[in-house]
């Protein structure tokens, strides 16, 4: 029998907002438990929500970034159930009318592209947290995260591998970003994924019974996730069982999803419209500001990257990863003047590898566009040589001081006058008679040699090209 | 229109109202007698009616996003019932 | 000093006449003279005395204004910062609100005079005052009797001349019903016009706070101060407030009265009937034209409103839990237990009862014959309003079918209790404002006559309201033992 595998994912992305949804309460990671909860994140009696226009205007910016339908009409629904990190005994989410409607994205899986479809995206405020960890016998709650805004991206079940859910999840992933919309930190987290799972005989219409596995928290465990679930369904199936329609978690150390307990018995939400909010109505006039203010979209900046740098796909991958690393080297090359390839290989090459040692992303660069820029100009022009240029990079990283006044200081400049190289190398030369005299026999290879020792005189400080050039001359004797 | 016992200990769970077992019947009665009061709503035809949700026709203002609420948790959990290190405390949930 | 209105209170503040400090030392005994009535839960002595040194402060240097002073209550469904509320339940007897509601900041700012917390139905849900943790508020006018509800406390009280005036809640009834039959003025605001923020949630698409006053005069000086837009409240209409006193005087010469037809059938009890009737006579008297109206979909107000609020208000309550503050049952013995169990023990037979009904309405089947039927015709109530509106200026009324029923009497049938909102609740359900006024007395007892107006209406119901107490003196009367 020949399966075909449906996937659909939900993801819940939090909002980078800087207060919550519903309340001015903050929502920065990590503070000490129910310091970042107010009176409304609380569920105190007599509180009320107001609506945070930023999570209404994120929310638009998603939907047009997957070309969807925005709802000019929407509306906030309670969704009433019962447990301790949800305050008020309901979230307050949306049902009939979400505020973006049917759009899609394009994802690309050994070289195909393939469109998934996306339902609909809407806005919720997220539950607070419970700990489990051993308060005689009981659990603790903190509500910091009650209230924060929470947009849930919900796929078509258009996913057919778990190499599509990864590549779609990954896609997201990094448009959000590129949005500003969402941190991404899944650590955090700030994006969670839920994988609705089922199979089919290959050619049936009908999707098969699914199964629902929560909060995966990483791109490897989707993939290993969905691969285990597919594999149970399937076992089952063909022993002649059923698949119940479930909730199941998954254990990434046991490497198996197993059946989630005690949320998921009557689920009945009993959605209705929230009597505390009105309906949002979202005018040409507020989608139009937004439209305008859209960021360039990492597949259109991929393309233009590709096209106007004349860089290799590598390298465009790299820069593009994020919007942040992106404008750098847009700046950097604007401010340098200097070739792209130049530009690319030392931030791709040299400023990355600085960073992530220093575990730092490029937006805490301790070397500016600016500095950078000055750093390359220099090489560009053959002020100093690739080797020294990494010299006045280390002190670049190390200080606050331009590449002008490393070189400066330093007496870093490249030697360019034949005179004094030509005289260095009638040196060398009359210093190794030996290998001038195997060179001279034909031992190509002991050329190597004397560059290294000329440079080594020079402190490499020459210009290499130039001082092959002459060393050649010199050596013909 | 009548509502059985069971239909009411359903319900009752899905609000988590705990109901004494001697107080079953009476409830199920008064529920039973509201919805008879419901029924009369089915009597009018309201297909082309739009249901009225607020009483205003007015549109959802919005806030700006700006953090304008202090950490007031002392004053918060003064009143709790149980607390522990700065977190509310319940039975212990099980995932 | 007690027999006098809010208006001749504040100007013999102001002349010097007497301090506030003495004003509220008056209403403090009086207060603890008549306990049984039972109108208070909570009697903020300290407080009050605490604000009325301020309000002398304010009264001596020129910065007072017309409530600077005046000794007011709260009805116990209004959080009061670092004062017990508890919103007549047991699942709140022990809640020390850490804030105060808006309407509650809004009065103190003002230099009222808090005496303290209102007795008043469970939740608001009752039409008796007989549902409350604290035990049943007595009508001053015959103690066998209830002064209405839910607002109970905040009636009895203003007609014992225990508060100089209060604050109430209307969802269904709960302002104009105790007030009719208690013999005070009440009025509900057009929805959206007092600011939600702080009052506990009922029914959050009908509730509305307004003033329980001896007199129109009075009620439209605490409109005044309760009234406005709140950021805070996403419901709470942002529109000016009018000056509510400056058009107290209109002549009411051409006023079109509006008389619904389905308001004067039966089920209105005839002595009643006939005190309206000489009511509606005086409004003839003085320029009105009486016109026959009909609003054809009031029939189905209860049953659209007992789904409705219900609904709303099975999920306002669901954060009653026993995990953040409120009632907690002793010994959970796991999550489920400490739910129903608190909640079983914390709550009300009435209240479980709207949750309930609320719970059913709203799950899976029954959300489309219920609930949705139900905002459809609120949809056509409210229509039959606007219509009705726009051929008369005013609409007028019975507030309750009877005058006030024995304590008891109507316990036993909840679905009789709620037949008797017939008058009251569809004004809700439009959202439009209504007062109830004195019209009269039947054996003793006080009726009231219902004065429904359209959106933002409140200055020209205060006018005709007030038109009617310069011809009349209904509510100027004092039920016996409480001169």
């Amino acid at each position: 029998m020949e399966w075909e595998t449906v996937i659909g994912l939900e993801i819940h992305t939090q909002l980078a907002t800087k207060s919550k949804i519903f309340s001015g309460a903050p929502t920065a990671y990590g503070a000490e438990p129910n310091t970042q909860a107010c009176a409304v994140d609380l569920g105190l009696p007599g509180v009320l929500p107001v609506l945070n226009e930023e999570a209404v205007r994120m929310a638009v910016i998603f939907g047009m970034a997957i070309e969807a339908h925005i709802a000019p009409y929407s509306v906030f629904a309670r969704k009433n159930y019962f447990y301790p990190d949800l305050p008020k005994g309901y979230q307050i989410s949306q049902m009939d009318h979400p505020i973006v409607g049917i759009g899609h994205l394009d994802i690309d899986v050994d070289g195909v592209t393939k469109r998934i479809g996306v339902t609909r995206a809407h806005l919720e405020e997220d539950a607070g947290k419970s700990l489990h960890e051993d308060f005689h016998g009981l659990t603790g709650i903190d509500l910091n995260r009650a209230g924060t805004p929470l947009l849930e991206i919900v796929s078509e079940p258009d996913i057919r591998s778990a190499k599509e859910a990864v590549a779609y999840m990954r896609k997201l992933h990094e448009l959000v970003r590129y949005l500003g919309i969402c941190d991404g930190n899944m650590q955090e987290g700030s994006f969670r994924c839920d994988a609705n799972v089922s199979v089919r005989p290959k050619g049936q219409q009908e999707f098969g019974t699914r199964a629902e596995i929560k909060n995966i928290n990483s791109f490897k465990f989707v993939e290993k996730a969905i691969n285990h679930e597919v594999e149970r369904q399937i076992e089952l199936l063909e022993s002649g069982g059923r698949v119940v329609q479930e909730t199941r978690l998954y254990d990434s150390v046991k490497d198996e999803t197993r059946p989630m307990r005690s949320k998921e018995e009557a689920n009945d939400y009993r959605y209705f419209p929230d009597p505390d909010l009105l309906p949002v109505i979202i005018d040409e006039a507020f989608k139009a500001q937004i439209k305008a203010a859209l960021p360039e979209l990492p597949q259109a900046k991929k393309l233009r990257f590709k096209a106007d740098y004349c860089l290799d796909d590598e390298s465009v991958s790299i820069l593009t990863a994020s919007r942040q690393l992106a404008d750098y080297f847009e700046a950097v090359y604007k401010k340098s003047g200097c070739e792209a390839k130049l530009c690319a290989n030392w931030i791709t090459g040299d400023l990355s590898a600085a960073l992530n040692k220093a575990g730092l992303d490029i937006t805490d660069t301790p070397i500016s566009d600016e500095r950078l820029s000055g750093l390359l100009a220099r090489i560009s022009d053959n002020t100093i040589s690739g080797k020294i240029a990494k010299q006045v990079f280390e002190a670049l990283w190390q200080s606050t001081t331009s590449a002008d006044d490393i070189i400066a200081e330093k007496g870093l400049k490249q030697i360019t006058d034949s005179g004094a190289i030509v005289a260095i190398i009638d040196k060398i030369i009359a210093d190794n008679p030996g290998q001038v005299e195997q060179y001279r026999s034909g031992k190509d290879k002991v050329f190597a040699f004397f560059v290294g020792q000329v440079m080594k005189e020079m402190q490499g400080k020459a210009n290499p090209a130039e001082v092959n050039k002459m060393l050649k001359e010199q050596l013909k004797g | 229109m009548s509502l059985t016992a069971d239909e009411v200990n359903k319900i009752a769970h899905l609000a988590r109202l705990g109901i004494d077992k001697q107080d079953i019947t009476s409830y199920t009665k008064d529920l039973s007698g509201m919805l008879d009061l419901m029924t009369r709503m089915s009597e009018l035809n309201t297909d082309d009616v739009e249901p009225m949700a607020h009483p205003m026709d007015q549109s959802q203002r919005l806030r700006a996003d700006v953090v304008a609420e202090p950490n007031n948790r002392e004053k918060f959990q003064a009143i709790a019932p149980q607390v522990e290190a700065g977190l509310y405390l319940v039975p212990k949930v099980i995932e | 000093m007690h027999t006098k209105t809010l208006t001749e209170l504040s100007l013999g503040l102001r002349s010097g006449a007497f301090s506030s400090v003495e004003l509220t030392q008056t209403f403090l005994q009086r207060i603890s003279q008549h306990q049984d009535l039972n109108a208070y839960i909570t009697v903020t002595e300290e407080l009050a005395l605490q604000q009325a040194l301020a309000a002398d402060v304010r009264l001596a240097n020129g910065t007072a204004d017309c409530l600077t002073g005046i000794p007011i209550a709260q009805k116990d469904i209004f959080c009061t910062l670092d004062v017990k509320t508890t919103c007549g339940s047991k699942m709140l007897d022990n809640f020390i609100a850490p804030y105060n509601a808006t309407v509650v900041e809004k009065l103190n700012q003002s230099g009222a005079v808090m005496l303290g917390k209102l007795n008043m139905d469970e939740f608001a849900m009752g039409s008796s005052n007989e549902t409350s943790y604290y035990g049943a508020v007595k009508n001053p006018w015959n103690i066998t009797t209830v002064p209405g509800g839910s607002s109970g406390g905040s009636a009895a009280a203003v007609a014992a001349r225990l508060a100089v005036c209060a604050t109430g809640t209307d969802t269904g009834g709960s302002i104009r019903q105790p007030a009719a039959l208690c013999g005070i003025t009440g009025l509900k605001p057009t929805y959206g016009r007092v600011s939600r923020y702080g009052m506990i949630a009922y029914a959050s698409s009908l509730d509305q706070g307004g003033p329980m006053t001896r007199s129109a005069e009075d009620a439209a000086i605490v409109l005044q101060t309760m009234a406005g837009f709140d950021a805070k409240d996403s419901t709470s209409v942002d529109l000016p407030v009018p000056n509510y006193s400056a058009e107290l005087n209109n002549s009411l010469a051409g006023l079109k009265i509006g008389l619904p037809k389905e308001f004067f059938s039966d089920g209105l009890n005839s002595d009643v009937a006939a005190v309206l009737a000489t009511a509606i006579d005086e409004y003839r008297k003085l320029g009105a034209e009486i016109i026959d109206i009909s609003m054809p979909n009031l029939k189905l107000a209860i049953p659209a409103y007992y789904v409705i609020a219900p609904a709303e208000c099975s999920a306002n309550l669901s954060r009653f839990d026993g995990v953040r503050y409120g009632y907690r049952c002793e010994n959970p013995k796991d999550l489920t237990d400490l739910y129903t169990r608190s909640r079983g023990e914390g709550f009300g037979k009435e209240v479980k009862r709207r949750i309930l009904m609320g719970t059913y309405a709203l799950s899976t089947g029954y959300y489309d014959a219920y609930y949705l039927k139900a905002q459809k015709i609120r949809r056509l109530i409210s229509d039959d309003f606007k219509n009705a509106l726009a051929k008369v200026d005013v609409i007028m009324g019975p507030v309750t079918p009877t005058t006030a029923f024995g304590i008891g009497e109507k316990m036993d049938d909840p679905i009789e209790m709620y037949l008797s909102d017939i008058y009251t609740i569809a004004i809700n359900l439009a959202g439009v404002p209504a007062m109830s006024i004195p019209a009269g007395f039947v054996a003793g007892m006080p009726v009231g006559l219902q004065l429904i107006g359209s959106y933002f209406s409140e200055d020209r119901l205060l006018n005709i309201a007030h038109q009617y107490q310069q011809v009349t003196d209904w509510h100027q009367q004092t039920p016996n033992g409480f001169e």
